[in-house]
């Protein structure tokens, strides 16, 4: 009842220090959890493949452009590479995967690819399907106009299976340009994959080779080759280290990334600076936070020693009132984390919806994690910790002195 | 044995220059059960320290205090606190009423510390003494006859052994001075509880048979001594 009255008596302090103890609560817990779901997608996202052959470059721009279907794309595998790869060391994997970049409907990227990509895994254990219509081509010998699009694609473009479009050139959509002469039809839609697929319009790879417009002398050339390396963990790091050898100490026109998945932890790495900033930015905001609610209750003190005289002299114990202020701090820190939920709640809203239209990974602002329990008991508990200094204020005030006025 | 019985009390502050000054020294006081009775003093000769020392607020500086068998002088803080939630009410000159709480809440916060909270017999404190369309009523809504009617209210809260009124009426005009002492004298007589009321208040006097000058019993000279 105390604590109730007082906090309803400064309800806009109490609001206003609430509000900002859950803007640290929601800051810090969003950080968290968007930083821990979006390097496990990114790190899912190997498309089930483990290399990958590209062009001489940055490996990251190579799986950035290849696997995320970001960036620009390093340049092109001439036809002869690609056959001698796929002809001369068929023994070094299990699966390869040819695509091709360079076109985009509306800023959605075009990739040319085989049928073989679809029956592959987008993330562990998660092979791709179809949410409605077929794949666009069943082998190697024959290819049609035909387009499988992603989700992402079929949701923002409002398109059905039968839709027909023509791509434009680039790997950006520039207002006024003109399409390519040919014209594709949606075949298929993939179900969600919480993926970068969701956002690519795939088509068959000698579609976008022989796309008009195009120049015919690269027509045989590949952007990447997707690779699957053996199950085999020897024979997976024979592969892997000869691989290396042969591309990347033996020619100086070709990268292979032996690991996808390194270079996205590596990127991730450096952009660890970036996390570890705005992880302090959040600490710091729900300190100061915490400090607000010791200014608000602190400063309070002096015009409530009367009602602490009161309280004492209908018998109130001094650890009873102390008890009372240590509480009051803790409600507002407990009142601050509900609001840094619904502040959580709406960051990760914005945050998902980011990641998946930009990039296409799906972030869960719903899952469990650690982190939203310890951030919200953490502030209540520094909450009742701070609230010990006005506390304590409260306990050493003098029942006699503050009873006025004396007779 | 007496309810209240005091022997040798002395209060002595130290002034800010250093000096002890005395404020009370009283040989002997005694109140039985159900009594009531009024001590007569002018401002500063100890009234309002006086109650705070038999209401353990304050620790004498040497003697006895002794309330319903416990010695409130020489017992700790604490359980002078717990003494006096469960065996003292206190009206204040001021009234001493939480601005921020209703009428039921002052009450049910006087037996929060006490027997607990029972808001059934709040509320027939509160229609006791003719409050019971003021329930949910803060101070600030109330006539000053009616915050002394809460204060009442407050102080039966814990059916105490004794209640001690400090210038009950000092904030009320005549009127209201006469029916809040009527009540104060009405509502303790039908508890049983004893009464202590120290006041200067002609009025208040002229009510109790039973009246005293603190200043006979009082020997603190009441100058610097050393």
């Amino acid at each position: 009842m105390i604590i109730r009255n007082s906090l309803r008596q400064h309800a806009l302090s109490t609001i206003i220090t609430a509000t900002s103890i859950g803007l640290g609560c929601g800051l810090l817990m969003a950080v968290w959890v968007v930083n821990f779901q979006s390097q496990r997608a990114f790190r899912n996202v190997t498309g089930g493949f483990d290399a990958i052959l590209g062009p001489r470059g940055s490996q990251t721009q190579l799986v950035l452009n290849s696997l995320f279907h970001m960036d620009a794309s390093p340049g092109l595998i001439n036809r002869a590479d690609y056959e001698t790869f796929r002809k001369s060391y068929k023994r070094f994997y299990r699966n390869a995967v040819p695509i091709a970049v360079g076109d985009n409907f509306q800023g959605y990227r075009i990739v040319g690819t085989t049928h073989d990509l679809f029956a592959a895994e987008h993330s562990p254990g998660e092979p791709y399907a179809l949410a409605v219509g077929d794949y666009f081509i069943r082998n190697d010998k024959q290819w049609n106009k035909e387009a499988v699009i992603g989700d992402t694609v079929a949701r923002k473009l409002g398109w059905r299976v039968n839709q027909k479009f023509s791509p434009y050139h680039g790997l950006n959509f520039a207002e006024g340009q003109q399409p390519h002469k040919d014209e594709y039809t949606v075949v298929g839609i993939l179900r969600p994959t919480g993926t970068p697929a969701d956002k690519v319009i795939w088509i068959p790879i000698e579609g976008l080779q022989q796309m008009d417009g195009h120049d015919a002398q690269y027509a045989g050339d590949v952007s990447a080759v997707l690779i699957q390396l053996s199950t085999n963990t020897t024979a997976r790091a024979f592969g892997m280290n000869s691989l290396d050898g042969i591309y990347n100490k033996g020619t100086d026109h070709l990268t292979f990334v032996k690991s996808t998945a390194d270079v996205v932890a590596r990127l991730f790495d450096r952009l660890g600076w970036a996390e570890k900033v705005l992880r302090w930015v959040a600490l710091l905001v729900a300190v100061v936070a915490a400090g607000s609610v010791l200014a608000s209750i602190y400063n309070t003190m002096n015009e409530r020693r009367r009602e602490f005289a009161i309280l004492r002299a209908l018998g109130a114990g001094r650890g009873t009132v102390f008890g009372v202020i240590v509480l009051e701090s803790a409600t507002i820190a407990a009142l601050g984390a509900v609001i840094g939920f619904a502040v959580y709640a709406g960051i990760m809203a914005a945050a998902e919806s980011i990641l998946r239209n930009e990039i296409g990974v799906t972030l869960h602002p719903f899952e469990q994690h650690p982190v939203m329990i310890i951030v919200p008991v953490g502030l209540v508990a520094l909450g009742a910790v701070v609230g010990i200094i006005p506390a304590l204020k409260a306990y050493r005030t003098d029942v006699a002195e503050n009873l006025i006025p004396q007779s | 044995m007496p309810l209240l019985e005091i022997s040798d009390l002395k209060k002595s502050y130290r002034t800010p220059e250093g000096e002890t000054q005395s404020v009370l020294d009283i040989p002997s006081f005694t109140l039985e059960t159900g009594q009531q009775r009024v001590l007569r003093g002018t401002s500063g000769t100890g009234k309002t320290t006086l109650l705070n020392c038999i209401a353990g607020i304050l620790s004498p500086t040497s003697g006895i205090v002794r309330l319903d068998g416990h010695d409130l002088a020489t017992a700790r803080e604490a359980r002078r606190d717990a003494l006096r939630a469960r065996c003292i009410g206190y009206i204040f000159q001021t009234f001493n009423l939480l601005q921020g709480y209703t009428c039921m809440e002052n009450v049910l916060l006087g037996m929060s510390f006490g027997r607990g909270p029972d808001t059934d017999a709040a509320r027939g404190l509160l229609d006791r003494v003719g409050l019971s369309h003021r329930l949910h009523h803060r101070p600030g809504q109330l006539s000053v006859g009616q915050q002394q009617r809460v204060a009442v209210a407050r102080a039966l809260a814990n059916q105490p052994l004794l209640v001690l009124a400090d210038e009950p009426t000092g904030n009320l005009d005549p009127h209201n001075a006469r029916e809040a002492l009527q009540l104060i004298r009405e509502v303790c007589e039908e508890s049983s509880a004893a009464l202590l009321i120290v006041s200067h208040d002609p009025m208040v006097l002229e009510q109790f048979e039973d009246c005293q000058d603190l200043a006979d019993l009082n020997h603190a000279a009441q100058e610097v001594v050393a």
